[in-house]
């Protein structure tokens, strides 16, 4: 009962039902990976195409295990000042000019480079955190290989260190989630101390389960008929595939309109909400719109 | 043989298979496998996969050696007991003689359901009826076609059956291809059993390894590719700042920035570095058996073209017909396509690929504008038709040129049989092979690193 108060879980089945408790419908070996990483404490490198609920995952973990979600969304040129920490210059200037007569050299230095005068950006903030949090690393593959090397301490000992103050371990086990869009090949380094977890468009079934919880209101039917419209639409040759998320904005925008069924003067106006490319809305147009007529 | 040992070589084989696998990872496997219960199939695939395969294209390996190597040692196991599985299986299906055609029925049914368990049962059945021991070609692959022939199992629609059938509509592909390997298993294991001895293991074929994809889905995945490079080309500068050993310095700025300093050179200016722009040429063969290969590559050419100084393109079938306008006009690919096909006047009588007559062509083409800069790329299967490959003149116009590379969209397997030539070019040129999005980059990448220099 031990772990059970530490809120760690105790079987697949508990992570698939938490998960499903937090509005997350884990397919395939999301499950697994995740108890894994909860059991393993190993960060899990999450792959797979734009909108198939990475991100969300993190979310969801979050609030199944009941802790707070530290998010470090990355972009090119993100530097440690911004992910782990950085000096409060400021306050130790004012620190300086407070006690600039009395006190000697050696005694401020000591001082301003205390903990008192560090700003903890989200790396830093999850492993200090008191209670143990949910971190996510969002697209890590827009950040540069320094960055990632940098990384490296953190993941596989949960520690970070600061030249000026030493080594900080964590004082809670973070659950770390690293997401990728796969627009670049990670290092080996990085995948090596991960658990991976490719996450690919749902099948068919999964998707409907997805857009009847997000969307309870809308007629079973209604809903099936939507999702194999999505799934087709994939199918296409597109800038950008619709995503989980998109299919059950549709289903909500189809709820507001109080459409009952999607016919093609429907399709047509409500097209734009799953197809954002002007290029991409003539193809689908051509292709889904005669197949509904 | 324990667990540990037998994970020990799977991981082995993972590696033979080009997997980098480190020791962590197989450490991290074992700490998977105490967490879960190991006993169920999925789990434990599912677990292992986590641990030990960390993208797309090595699940699909790891896939693949999963299978293998557990049936190789379930196989392995039963033989060295000595159950033989098939004369109870082939018993009972002697005893009830098999109506084919409800067979066939079912079969397709099972298909269309994607349901694997009853595909399996289904495929023992088939195999008892229709694939005796004896009739067998004893070559796996041959069988396989022979059995999916006598079922009657396609992908394409039969008007004939009627409606409600599934093989009205045609069957799903995927099904398909899980179907063909569930009875290349079973066809294995009865080999196994007739000859009581494991086959020799084979390394996976570059064709097992790729990824399963639909013509669509292939597109897409060269518009990615093609995305990314673009992204890639654009920062590569920045990798190269700090490589500044081979700078010359400029005299002249330098003496200037001394006058500050009294004559002193106390700065040293560099002249700038200007990256090397390449003045590329592409012929593409666009004759029906490269076409989607050839219009895909001008295409990524030309999504790239900011990074060339000059950028002419060429098609070819038994002419040559210069293509660069098309490019310039029109940015859409289905466009790009059409309009090559329907205005550039390529196809001459017989629509067969004459090289002969287009290096001739090419070189009274380009002959002034070809110097040591030229880069030129030419795309094509080297398949001539029997006719002269005239490997003379395309070496002059390899001559000329600064680099010549060849991109073959065929498998590496396939080169030099039947009509194709590639040999007789491969002296004078690079020869790749390109027909998986990943080869492409390779070759993009080839060709961009170069520049630099």
């Amino acid at each position: 009962m031990i772990a059970a108060m530490e809120g760690l879980p105790q079987s697949v089945d508990d992570v698939a039902a938490g998960l499903r408790a937090a509005g997350y419908l884990p397919g395939g070996s999301t499950a697994l990976v995740a108890y894994l990483a909860t059991r393993l404490d190993k960060p899990v490198l999450v792959e797979g195409p734009a909108g198939v609920g990475k991100t969300e995952l993190a979310k969801a973990m979050a609030t199944y295990l009941g802790r707070e979600l530290v998010r470090l969304q990355c972009y090119e040129g993100l530097d440690e000042a911004k992910a782990l920490y950085e000096w409060n210059y400021r306050k130790q200037l004012l620190r300086i000019q407070a006690e600039a007569d009395g006190a000697g050299w050696a005694e401020v230095q000591d001082d301003i480079f205390g903990e008192e005068f560090l700003l903890a950006r989200p790396l830093l903030a999850a492993i200090s955190a008191q209670a143990p949090v949910v971190l996510l690393i969002d697209e890590i593959d827009k950040t540069d290989q320094e960055f990632e090397a940098m990384l490296l301490e953190l993941l596989s000992d949960f520690q970070i260190t600061i030249p000026e103050l030493g080594r900080i371990a964590a004082s809670s086990q973070p659950v770390v989630l690293l997401t990728s869009n796969n627009s670049r090949e990670l290092t080996e380094a990085l995948k090596r101390r991960c658990l991976y977890l490719w996450l690919d468009y749902p099948t068919l079934e999964h998707e409907l389960a997805i857009v009847r919880l997000h969307a309870p209101a809308l007629p079973e039917t209604v809903a099936r008929k939507l999702v194999e419209l999505v799934a087709m639409v994939r199918e296409l040759d597109l800038k950008k595939p619709p995503s989980i998320a998109e299919s059950i904005d549709w289903a909500r925008a189809l709820l507001l309109l109080g459409r009952s069924d999607i016919d093609a003067a429907t399709f047509d106006e409500t097209m734009s909400v799953i197809v954002k490319h002007r290029t991409d809305i003539e193809l689908v147009a051509e292709r889904v719109g005669l197949a509904l007529r | 043989m324990s667990l540990d040992e037998q994970l020990l070589g799977l991981g082995e084989q993972l590696r033979a298979e080009g997997v980098a696998l480190g020791t962590s990872e197989l450490l991290d496997a074992f700490a998977a496998l105490r967490e879960i219960d190991w006993r169920e199939r999925r789990g434990f695939q599912q677990a292992l996969s986590a641990t030990l395969a960390k993208s797309p294209e090595d699940r699909r390996v790891f896939d693949l050696v999963f299978e293998r190597f557990f049936f190789r040692a379930v196989e392995s196991a039963a033989l060295a007991v000595g159950i033989d599985e098939a004369a109870a299986a082939s018993g009972a299906a002697a005893g009830a003689q098999i109506d084919l055609e409800e067979l066939r029925t079912q079969i397709a049914q099972a298909l269309a359901n994607g349901d694997e368990a009853r595909m399996a049962d289904l495929a023992r059945l088939a195999l008892a009826a229709i694939g005796r021991p004896g009739d067998g070609s004893n070559v796996v692959g041959i069988d396989v076609q022979r059995i999916r022939r006598a079922l009657g199992l396609r992908s394409d629609p039969q008007p004939a059956y009627p409606p409600g059938d599934p093989r009205r509509e045609g069957l799903p592909r995927e099904a398909l291809r899980r179907f063909e390997a569930i009875l290349r298993r079973e066809l294995e294991r009865a080999q196994i059993q007739r000859t009581m001895t494991l086959p020799p293991s084979r390394p996976l074929g570059e064709l097992d390894r790729a990824l399963p994809r639909g013509p669509t889905a292939d597109l897409a995945a060269v518009h990615r590719v093609v995305a990314q490079l673009r992204r890639r080309l654009a920062t590569s500068g920045v990798e190269r700042r700090g490589a500044r050993r081979h700078d010359h310095v400029d005299i002249r700025r330098t003496m200037r920035a001394s006058l500050q300093t009294g004559g002193v050179p106390v700065v040293v200016k560099y002249r700038p570095r200007r990256p090397r722009r390449p003045e590329i040429y592409v012929l593409c063969d666009v004759s029906t058996s490269v076409t989607s290969a050839s219009v895909f590559f001008l295409s990524v050419l030309h999504a790239l073209h900011d990074s060339f100084r000059r950028m002419r393109s060429f098609v070819f079938i038994e002419r040559i017909s210069e293509v660069t306008g098309v490019f310039e006009r029109r940015r859409d690919f289905k466009a790009i396509s059409e309009a090559i096909s329907s205005d550039a006047g390529v196809a001459d009588v017989s629509g067969y690929t004459d090289y002969g007559r287009v290096w001739s062509e090419f070189r009274v083409l380009v002959e002034d504008d070809l110097d040591p800069r030229a880069t030129v790329i030419v795309l094509g299967d080297a398949r001539t038709n029997g006719r002269d490959p005239r490997a003379d003149i395309f070496a002059t116009v390899a001559a000329r040129a600064g680099r010549t590379f060849w991109l073959n969209p065929e498998p590496r397997l396939y080169w030099n049989y039947g009509d194709s030539v590639i040999d007789a070019y491969a002296p004078y040129c690079t020869v790749f092979e390109c027909w998986t999005t990943r080869q492409l980059e390779d070759f993009v990448r080839a060709l961009s690193g170069s520049m630099s220099r």
